[in-house]
């Protein structure tokens, strides 16, 4: 990738950046992904806002063995909201140049320091329902947190583990009902 | 399905197809009478419900805007969502998640019950129970409920197994898969439940009781029924002689219409019933129709209530099965000893995984405590409390008119202060649901405050003195004869019950009523 020469130009002419990443070998992502490397073109962000904005959303909701790659779509999705609205995107910068340049290194504690004294933000709030509505809501993360979802299309959980706990006692008759085709 | 002219003043005109419109439409039609049902949302099916939970939730929401005010933590938590209901032909009933147990005896009478309680405005149902209980009957039956009339219930899940070997480890004796309009086995023409655990994004089987493929075809059967979709009243109109006349509606293109009749019900669930009443004032009535008494919009009620989630160290996965099915009714009494009037009932609730964080946790959660949570998303198990809400009279939807809708029509204000009998009963469930869950092992439990009402009430209840509401006991609005209130506006108090059922009961109720006063002409 040119990014190295096209970046700082791109930033210089007040245009967007790009994020990179490599997927984990053995990461439940990498089965997902078309390929391990990516990179996401930012249409009003630079490189640097989407590093901080990134720290932002790890710091929010951190999980650890998960790529990059799922936090690279809440960014995308913030990028998009800036790039339709200039009122988004100057709450952004603001509340960017609050953390300062730093924060996007800084360590875990700093960082939620710093989120901390924002909490009742605009941008912090902005940044948390994004994040968490995003982040949440991709294939990447049903196949982390092991959400199994829709179900019509497979039959329903009715024959696919509904009721295959055992580690309680089962529920007596009287309180359940009769489970269909059994 | 009929076509009735704009002209005709014959007609009932029913705004709404939810559980109260959609049923009183379908009653009406199978008698013979003429109805004209305005619903403000589109037509979906169970081929086009979506099961992608964001795109399932855009497709069936209101989403016009409403604004909020009040010291109630829904205002923080939930500002662009205060209230969670439907816009979709069905109305709620396509979201809704079927759980069906009845108002208590004693929630009828809970002024009488529990007495004066400060900054409440309980008042007792102008109805004995034994009435309720008639349409109770009636409403189970027509809706197929499980554990009713010899229906067998549905079996219990991986999550249902947490919940009840936690309750009755801790006491508790009737906790059960709680009474559903979800089939167990094939039944009215409709599927059963194969357990997908997408009830609120409308069941793509049908085992789910919905206006939406019941009443509503059936009512389009009779031949009698002319259902307008994406038709969104904007104001009843009346005569000289005070009686409603018709409603102005848009149509699916914005156009203005107006649809003659000689009956309005009005059923758009208590938030926008509420708005369309004061939208319609007048200079006869100028603080909204049938508001003499000013009780339109008060006592707004939701339920209390808020997720409490257990956090184990072994899988749950309880996003598989049927969503509801589980409800411990123990607490609901009225036991002052615990600390606060009236009861709440424990029922079980999963979330889909892009709903919880936003949907399911506190607004203050974020961070390492946030990702333990999320981390054992396999490993949870939820309940949600609904318990009786206390009315209040500043609990109240009024119009903001510094915010319109896209009709330029100002939109609903929610004004909500939670009473402290509310704040008590939530920290008992909270505290009870703690020991439910840690008396199965629990590592973790997390708790909700209060979520966006799926559950409005009480906005245009039904009263003996009519001071003290908006409708007799039939619905009928006291201020003009020909003016019904059709949904859960019309319900005088909460209770501690999911309402859709007592909506349901309600309706086939008024629709009695109303074919006999038309067919000895008193309206």
């Amino acid at each position: 990738m040119t990014s190295k020469t096209l970046i700082p130009r791109r930033e210089f002419l007040g245009a967007s950046g790009v994020l990179t990443g490599l997927i984990a070998a053995g990461s439940p992502l990498a089965l997902l992904a078309p390929s391990r490397a990516w990179a996401l073109e930012l249409k009003a962000l630079s490189s640097s806002d989407g590093a901080t904005l990134m720290a932002v959303a790890r710091t929010l909701a951190p999980h650890d063995k998960l790529d990059d790659a799922a936090y690279a779509l809440v960014i995308q999705a913030v990028d998009a909201e800036a790039a339709k609205d200039p009122q988004v995107l100057a709450m952004l910068r603001d509340g960017m140049r609050t953390l300062g340049p730093a924060f996007a290194t800084a360590p875990e504690a700093t960082r939620v320091q710093q989120l901390t004294a924002i909490e009742a933000s605009v941008f912090f709030r902005t940044l948390r329902t994004q994040t968490f509505g995003v982040l949440y809501a991709t294939p990447l993360a049903y196949a982390y947190f092991g959400y199994e979802g829709e179900a019509f299309s497979k039959g329903g959980y009715l024959l696919r583990g509904f009721n295959d706990l055992h580690w309680l006692p089962e529920v007596p008759p009287e309180d359940s009902g009769p489970v269909p085709g059994a | 399905m009929a076509r009735i002219s704009q002209d005709d003043s014959g007609a009932v005109v029913i705004i709404g197809s939810g559980a109260g419109g959609g049923t009183l439409a379908h009653e009406l039609t199978r008698r013979g009478i003429k109805v004209v049902l305005l619903e403000a949302g589109a037509r979906q099916s169970l081929a086009t419900f979506s099961q992608v939970p964001g795109d399932a939730f855009a497709q069936l929401t209101w989403l016009e805007p409403r604004t909020f005010s009040g010291s109630s933590t829904v205002g923080i938590d939930y500002p662009t969502l205060p209230s969670w209901t439907c816009k979709t032909v069905g109305g709620t009933t396509v979201h809704w998640t079927g759980a069906t147990p009845r108002i208590r005896p004693w929630e009828v009478r809970s002024r009488t019950t529990y007495g004066e309680i400060k900054g409440a405005s309980l008042i007792d149902w102008p109805m004995e129970y034994s009435e309720l209980e008639h349409y109770y009957d009636l409403a189970e039956k027509r809706m197929v409920v499980t554990r009713r009339n010899g229906n067998p219930g549905l079996p219990a899940s991986n999550h249902f197994k947490v919940m009840y070997n936690g309750a009755k480890r801790i006491g508790y004796k009737r906790v059960h898969t709680n009474y559903m309009a979800i089939n167990t086995r094939p039944a009215d023409e409709r599927g059963f439940c194969i357990q997908q655990g997408f009830c609120v994004q409308g069941c793509k089987t049908g085992a789910k009781w919905s206006t939406l493929y019941t009443e509503i075809p059936r009512a389009e059967a009779t031949g009698n029924l002319d259902l307008r979709i994406q038709c969104r009243a904007a104001r009843i109109e009346h005569g000289e002689n005070g009686l409603v006349t018709g409603v102005v509606y848009r149509d699916p293109q914005g156009k203005e219409q107006r649809q003659k009749a000689r009956i309005v019900c009005v059923a758009c669930n208590s938030v926008e019933t509420a708005r369309l009443l004061l939208l319609s004032e007048s200079a006869r009535f100028p603080k909204g129709l049938a508001n003499s008494s000013d009780q339109v919009g008060r006592n707004y009620s939701c339920h209390t209530g808020g997720f409490v989630w257990g956090i184990f160290d072994k899988p749950i996965h309880f996003w598989r099965g049927t969503t509801l099915a589980g409800i411990v009714e123990d607490e609901t009494k009225h036991d002052p000893s615990r600390g606060f009037a009236g009861g709440y009932h424990l029922e079980l609730a999963a979330l889909d995984l892009p709903s919880l964080p936003l949907a399911g946790l506190p607004s203050t959660m974020w961070g390492r405590d946030f990702a333990f949570v999320l981390e054992r998303y396999r490993n949870m198990a939820g309940i949600f409390i609904n318990g009786e809400d206390m009315p209040r009279a500043t609990n109240r939807i009024t119009l903001n008119p510094k915010v319109k809708d896209s009709f330029g029509l100002p939109v609903a204000n929610i004004h909500n202060d939670d009473h402290e009998n509310n704040a008590a009963m939530r920290a008992h469930a909270q505290r009870q649901s703690k020991a439910l869950y840690e008396a199965v092992g629990a590592i973790r439990v997390v708790s909700s405050r209060q979520t966006p009402a799926t559950h409005n009430m009480c906005t245009a209840r039904m009263s003996k003195d009519p001071a003290d509401g908006v409708a007799n006991a039939h619905g009928q609005s006291h201020d003009i004869a020909n003016l019904f209130i059709s949904d859960g506006s019309a319900m005088s108090t909460p209770g501690s019950a999911n309402p859709t059922l007592t909506i349901v009961a309600l309706a086939l109720r008024q629709a009695e009523y109303i074919a006999g006063q038309m067919g000895t002409h008193s309206i």
